[in-house]
């Protein structure tokens, strides 16, 4: 078992009268990517910001690599790189200023390498402003790892940019996660998540709903898993035919398509059917409920299983 | 120090880069100074003695007043400070280190000013040069101080117009730049004590230039100088990351102490 690099134990945080984070806790594994999902003003932001030294809570206690982020910001600082969803960034900086300008602060020698990893080679003396969203945010990126952080929080790290910038992206993390990085990754996009983590958290009005690896998360809710059949004759035609567990039938590009709560017990009997009917089974899918799925589920729902 | 220098370079590229800056530090310094030289002292021919001090002040008066605040508004709300405060960059450098490279293209705006001046308007040079310095570093330490102030406090970008114009238009009207002191009503004088410019130009009168002051020359001096130790003071007590969701140490109208070593003046200076 891993160590925890992250502990947060009771935080709550409020503004006013706003309960922003409500009495959570968790930890984060050393090396782990951690995702935190949840719907606008659920209270990301303000756990992350609270984790990155940025807002001090108002309850509870919060460790990051051992420092507590409210009390001991100096020591954090070199421990961790943030990704801000906003860029951050005067301007009319350039990256190669920004590299020396950054790195300088954190005491270590520029990594222009890094700018060059991330395509951003030829544009190393444009301002900030000239660079397209997808340089910002690798610029972004490349600047919140030059000091060879412990823990890196991303906030959106991928939102708008193009396919192959993002797979570019997703590979450098994946490369950070094998060096022994420990990243805590804040999206809304669902297929990031479920891709890239190794566990996530979903919030929802201040509190942790749900936690535990993607295939937990969804293998808790009530989500019908799809199972598509398509055969040679017409044994699956017949709408009088029954399955069990079997609770939705509908069919589409000639595939019969049953929504079911058990699909060993419907499987085997949709199988044992079409041999009886001396049918041939061309194609067969099973489709389990996604992570986005699960997080509609429970955030339109509320319902916590 | 490596930092130091990292922050300070890009700062004063900045100062040139950026087009908005580029025009406050030296367009419109210079161009103001050129026109009124041309039109002024060919108007007005007293004007050529009055020109080095006063084309100096404006120049300081409109790299600092409208050149420093706004941008320290947008990097507030836009979260480059919080960028900053995440990357360890402390709160003194993000404002010193704008303050520093503003007086520094000031310099080279002065230095402009002060080298053609005689030989395009015929205007004469300080007698003391030595006070002539001391007394630019004074008046730039003071608006620069003012400057940091109101960018600090300031909202929005368009409350640092309404701030930073509240001293600028009464500066050039009250300041001893257009018209001396001595022809002002004396309920105008006093309003006037209440701007860093007028001491200025009553320290260049008396200190610099060979001409009778106002009011103590010294005591102007000294004003300046206290005004933008509160000033700075003041900017980095009532400093804040970040605009949203931040307790701030004290009230943005603590502000207003800045006003204290003017308001002593009125009193103090004779």
């Amino acid at each position: 078992m891993k160590d925890s690099i992250i502990e947060v134990k009771d935080f709550r945080k409020t503004y006013g009268d706003f309960i922003a984070v409500d009495s959570i806790s968790f930890d984060v594994k050393q090396g782990e990517i951690f995702g935190l999902l949840g719907p606008n003003g659920a209270g990301k932001t303000s756990t992350l910001e609270s984790l990155e030294g940025l807002r001090s809570p108002e309850g509870g206690s919060l460790r990051v690599a051992g420092i507590d982020p409210t009390h001991e910001p100096r020591k954090l600082r070199n421990m961790i790189g943030v990704q801000l969803q906003s860029a951050g960034l005067p301007d009319s900086i350039t990256p190669d200023e920004a590299m020396k300008f950054f790195c300088a602060y954190h005491e270590v020698s520029p990594r222009f390498d890094l700018l060059e990893r991330l395509g951003l080679a030829e544009k190393r003396n444009s301002q900030f402003y000239e660079l397209s969203t997808g340089q910002q945010r690798r610029l972004a990126l490349a600047l919140a790892v030059a000091h060879n952080p412990r823990v890196l929080f991303l906030d959106e790290p991928t939102a708008g940019l193009d396919v192959a910038t993002r797979v570019e992206l997703h590979e450098m993390i994946r490369e950070l996660q094998t060096g022994g990085t420990t990243i805590v990754l804040a999206t809304h996009d669902m297929a990031e998540a479920e891709e890239m983590s190794d566990r996530v958290a979903i919030m929802m009005k201040g509190k942790i709903v749900n936690i535990g690896t993607p295939m937990e998360i969804t293998a808790k809710g009530a989500g019908l898993t799809k199972i598509s059949v398509r055969t040679q004759a017409s044994s699956l035609t017949d709408a009088g035919i029954t399955f069990p567990a079997v609770s939705q039938r509908l069919s589409k590009d000639e595939y019969n398509i049953y929504f079911s709560s058990d699909i060993g017990p419907t499987v085997s009997a949709i199988i044992a059917h079409i041999e009886s009917k001396e049918d041939t089974l061309i194609d067969l899918r099973v489709e389990r409920p996604s992570l986005e799925d699960r997080f509609l589920e429970i955030t339109t729902t509320g319902v916590v299983q | 120090m490596n930092a130091f220098f990292h922050h300070f370079a890009f700062e004063f590229r900045t100062g040139i880069r950026n087009k908005q800056l580029l025009l406050m530090n030296y367009l419109f310094p210079l161009g103001f100074y050129l026109m009124m030289g041309f039109v002024m002292a060919e108007i007005n021919p007293l004007f050529r003695e009055d020109i080095i001090p006063a084309m100096v002040v404006f120049a300081v008066l409109a790299a600092t007043l409208l050149g420093i605040p706004d941008p320290l508004v947008n990097a507030r709300e836009n979260g480059i400070f919080r960028s900053y405060k995440i990357n360890g960059i402390p709160s003194t450098s993000i404002l010193i280190i704008p303050a520093l490279t503003t007086i520094l293209h000031l310099v080279i705006v002065a230095t402009i000013i002060t080298a053609s001046a005689p030989l395009l308007f015929d205007a004469p040079l300080p007698l003391n040069w030595l006070n002539y310095v001391l007394i630019f570093i004074a008046l730039a330490f003071a608006c620069v101080g003012i400057s940091v102030l109101i960018g600090v406090v300031s909202p929005s970008s368009r409350m640092t117009v309404l701030w930073s114009q509240l001293v600028f238009v009464p500066s050039m009207m009250l300041g001893g730049l257009m018209l001396p002191y001595s022809m002002l009503p004396e309920v105008a004088g006093k309003i006037a004590q209440l701007l860093p410019a007028t001491q200025a130009m009553n320290a260049f009168n008396g200190l610099a230039m060979g001409k009778v002051a106002d009011f103590s020359p010294w005591g102007s001096v000294i004003v300046l100088f206290i005004s933008g130790m509160l000033a700075f003071g003041l900017a980095v007590f009532l400093f804040s990351w970040d605009s949203r969701n931040t307790v701030r140490r004290g009230h943005p109208s603590l502000a207003f102490l800045v006003l204290l070593p003017y308001i002593a003046g009125i009193f103090l200076l004779s």
